[in-house]
């Protein structure tokens, strides 16, 4: 195991730079999950941890060493593609001894460790199966498996789970993160969907444009956004954005440019009559008749909570409620977004405003 | 009789489904008439001159006057190669196309995977540099093999030529005067024509490879090497099972080069079993003698077909999602 360090690493195809300076620390024994919308930069991050890609600018280390120059295999890392990159010719046995019979390692020892990794992941009984004649979840595992064997210093993963179908993808993420938990081996995750980044990371880089936005744990990230791009990303459904400006005084409010009046704790100092953006989350909203009045356009029960969509001041505002809501479309409810969890965000600049 | 009383019909208004109605529409026989076509053209054109070959060995028909059935006597004529009498020149084509086959095929295996290789990297010029290679298979076989005969020509061969400028010889070679040189020569150009069909199939399967087997197997410790032997080669074995029992097929019955270029000769060192054939059959008129040598080469590419075939059944890994 061992801790990874990227330091203001660039990354150029010709002459479009995809990643401009990215600098990350992962603690030894850290699951740090890469998120970001498709071509912002993760998995080419990624690639260049594992030395799939050659590094174009800065430097990544792996414990003390610079790996820069180091060839993959000399990188004591271990990845699980998207497509599982199983060989098709292999057994299941054979595919996670693979790595250790080209180190020309004593059979006894592939025998036993193969055996340990498939216990680890219930594979016994699949050992002598081909690739083939395995289901999606199943190979997944066998990918897992042939990173275990190695006993790396990292794993690396690149969206391991987005060619499962929901169900499976749910109960994966909760074996992932529970062999991490028992592994304890420093892992770098990527994937675009941030409940999966919610859910297993014990801390989370949010990319864009292959700049990092924000790095945190995921309630540091949930809780105080830094930005407007990760107040959008990271919640589902997305935060809600009003536009309009702030409102300091006595009874510090925000003004929405279509009229509505939000009720804010404290404006932020000097900011009267500032253009800002209001973001706030669909579940802290609650239902009260001292509420602002609102417009219910659509209403949609899950059964557990309601999301309703509703019109305050011609906004559109996305709310989820644990109550069940009787009211239809067209008639008016009354809202009240909870003051202590609203995010402003800079008109100009997209950044939080403390 | 049409009348029908309460709306019922007579008896003779019935019509019986006849056994025709039944080969009209019955799905089974739906599917014979589709694939009758095609089964005809197969039988006039490569069953009936088959059998009408095979049967001609068993006759001392010549040109111009029909045979009798004369038995196995043709085969007798050609021998065992261990007999006193036995056919000599006949055991020579077939040595010939042996050695023409054997060494050609796996020659043209060889070059033809690696530039498949070498085709599948990054290179600049990509699709023209496949185009290129392609062309030695586009050229007609009779014009590649004229081509070849002037280039090995004993007066005014452009190899001898060169050498000769060059100083390292002081006269020309006998290209297809001397008997091994002439297989050589043959041979060279055989695989000059048979590589590209070879590489470019190959190249087709080596893109079925998905590059991320590439990637696991580098970060598994593999090298360029052991990418090939353990990944490649293994993925490949499927495709290369097909391309190589067509090009043995059409290198054991070869003709058209060895015809263009030798004629068999120097003293039959290049004939094979087909340009004998048809020397002894049309050019000498024994069409029996000739239809025989031509069915002796059943055998050989019957073996052939049992090579492939075997290397042809689904390997286990190939086989579909079945989770019993």
């Amino acid at each position: 195991m061992a801790s990874v360090e990227i330091r203001d690493v660039r990354k150029a195809f010709g002459s479009t730079q995809v990643i401009h300076g990215v600098n990350i620390g992962i603690n030894d024994g850290e699951f740090v999950i890469l998120v970001g919308p498709s071509g912002c930069g993760k998995s080419t991050l990624l690639r260049m941890i594992a030395g799939l890609e050659n590094i174009s600018g800065g430097e990544i280390r792996i414990g003390e060493r610079v790996v820069n120059d180091v060839p993959p295999k000399e990188r004591d890392i271990a990845m699980v593609f998207q497509n599982y990159a199983l060989y098709p010719h292999m057994t299941v046995a054979d595919n996670m001894a693979f790595s250790m019979k080209l180190r020309n390692a004593p059979k006894s020892e592939i025998q036993a460790r193969v055996s340990k990794a498939a216990g680890i992941l219930g594979l016994e009984k699949l050992l002598d199966r081909y690739p083939r004649q395995l289901s999606g979840g199943q190979r997944q595992r066998v990918a897992m498996g042939r990173a275990i064997v190695r006993d790396p210093q990292v794993f690396l993963f690149d969206e391991p789970l987005s060619n499962l179908d929901a169900k499976l993808r749910v109960q994966m993420r909760t074996e992932i993160k529970e062999l991490h938990q028992r592994l304890k081996t420093t892992t770098v995750y990527v994937t675009h969907d941030q409940i999966e980044a919610m859910t297993m990371a014990d801390k989370i880089v949010v990319m864009h444009d292959g700049i990092v936005e924000q790095m945190g744990a995921p309630l540091e990230l949930y809780d105080r956004p830094a930005n407007l791009f990760v107040a959008g990303f990271i919640g589902s459904p997305a935060m809600n954005f009003v536009k309009g400006k702030i409102r300091a005084g006595a009874q510090p409010s925000f003004e929405s440019d279509g009229g509505g009046v939000f009720p804010l704790t404290t404006a932020p100092q000097g900011s009267d009559g500032q253009p800002a953006v209001y973001g706030i989350r669909p579940e802290h909203f609650q239902l009260s008749a001292a509420g602002l009045p609102a417009e219910v356009v659509v209403v949609e029960p899950t059964g557990s909570e309601t999301q309703v969509v509703a019109k305050i001041g011609g906004q559109e505002l996305v709310c989820i409620f644990r109550e069940r809501i009787t009211a239809g479309p067209g008639e008016t409810i009354r809202i009240a977004p909870d003051p202590n969890l609203v995010h402003l965000f800079d008109a100009q600049s997209g950044n939080r405003m403390s | 009789m049409s009348d029908s009383v309460a709306g019922r019909l007579t008896a003779p208004a019935i019509r019986h489904t006849t056994r025709w109605d039944r080969l009209r529409i019955n799905r089974n026989w739906l599917g014979f008439w589709f694939m009758l076509p095609a089964a005809l053209i197969l039988v006039l054109f490569l069953a009936y001159p088959l059998g009408k070959g095979v049967w001609l060995s068993f006759t001392d028909a010549k040109i111009g006057r029909t045979g009798v059935f004369i038995g196995l006597e043709n085969y007798e004529w050609l021998g065992l190669p261990w007999w006193e009498d036995a056919d000599g020149v006949f055991w020579l084509s077939v040595f010939n196309t042996v050695v023409y086959t054997v060494v050609a095929s796996v020659v043209k295996f060889a070059i033809g995977l690696y530039l498949a290789i070498l085709l599948n990297q990054h290179l600049p010029f990509k699709a023209l540099i496949r185009s290129i290679v392609l062309i030695p298979f586009v050229v007609p076989t009779v014009l590649s093999a004229i081509a070849f005969w002037w280039i090995f020509d004993s007066q005014f061969s452009i190899i001898s030529w060169s050498l000769r400028h060059m100083g390292l010889i002081d006269h020309n070679i006998n290209f297809l005067g001397d008997p091994n040189n002439a297989r050589a020569a043959v041979i060279f150009a055989n695989i000059w024509r048979g590589v590209p069909f070879i590489a470019i199939t190959l190249l087709a399967g080596l893109q079925t490879v998905s590059p991320s087997l590439y990637e696991a197997a580098t970060l598994d410790g593999a090298t360029r090497w052991q990418n090939f032997r353990f990944v490649t080669f293994p993925l490949l074995t499927p495709i290369i099972a097909v391309v190589m029992t067509f090009s043995v097929l059409f290198t054991f019955t070869d003709f058209q080069l060895i015809w263009a270029m030798t004629r068999g000769g120097p003293v039959n060192a290049t004939h094979l079993m087909a340009t004998l054939s048809y020397q002894r059959a049309i050019l000498a008129g024994n069409l029996g003698e000739g239809a025989a040598i031509a069915t002796a080469m059943v055998p050989f590419l019957l073996f052939a077909i049992m090579v492939s075939w075997f290397g042809l059944q689904r390997r286990k890994w190939q086989q579909g999602a079945d989770n019993d």
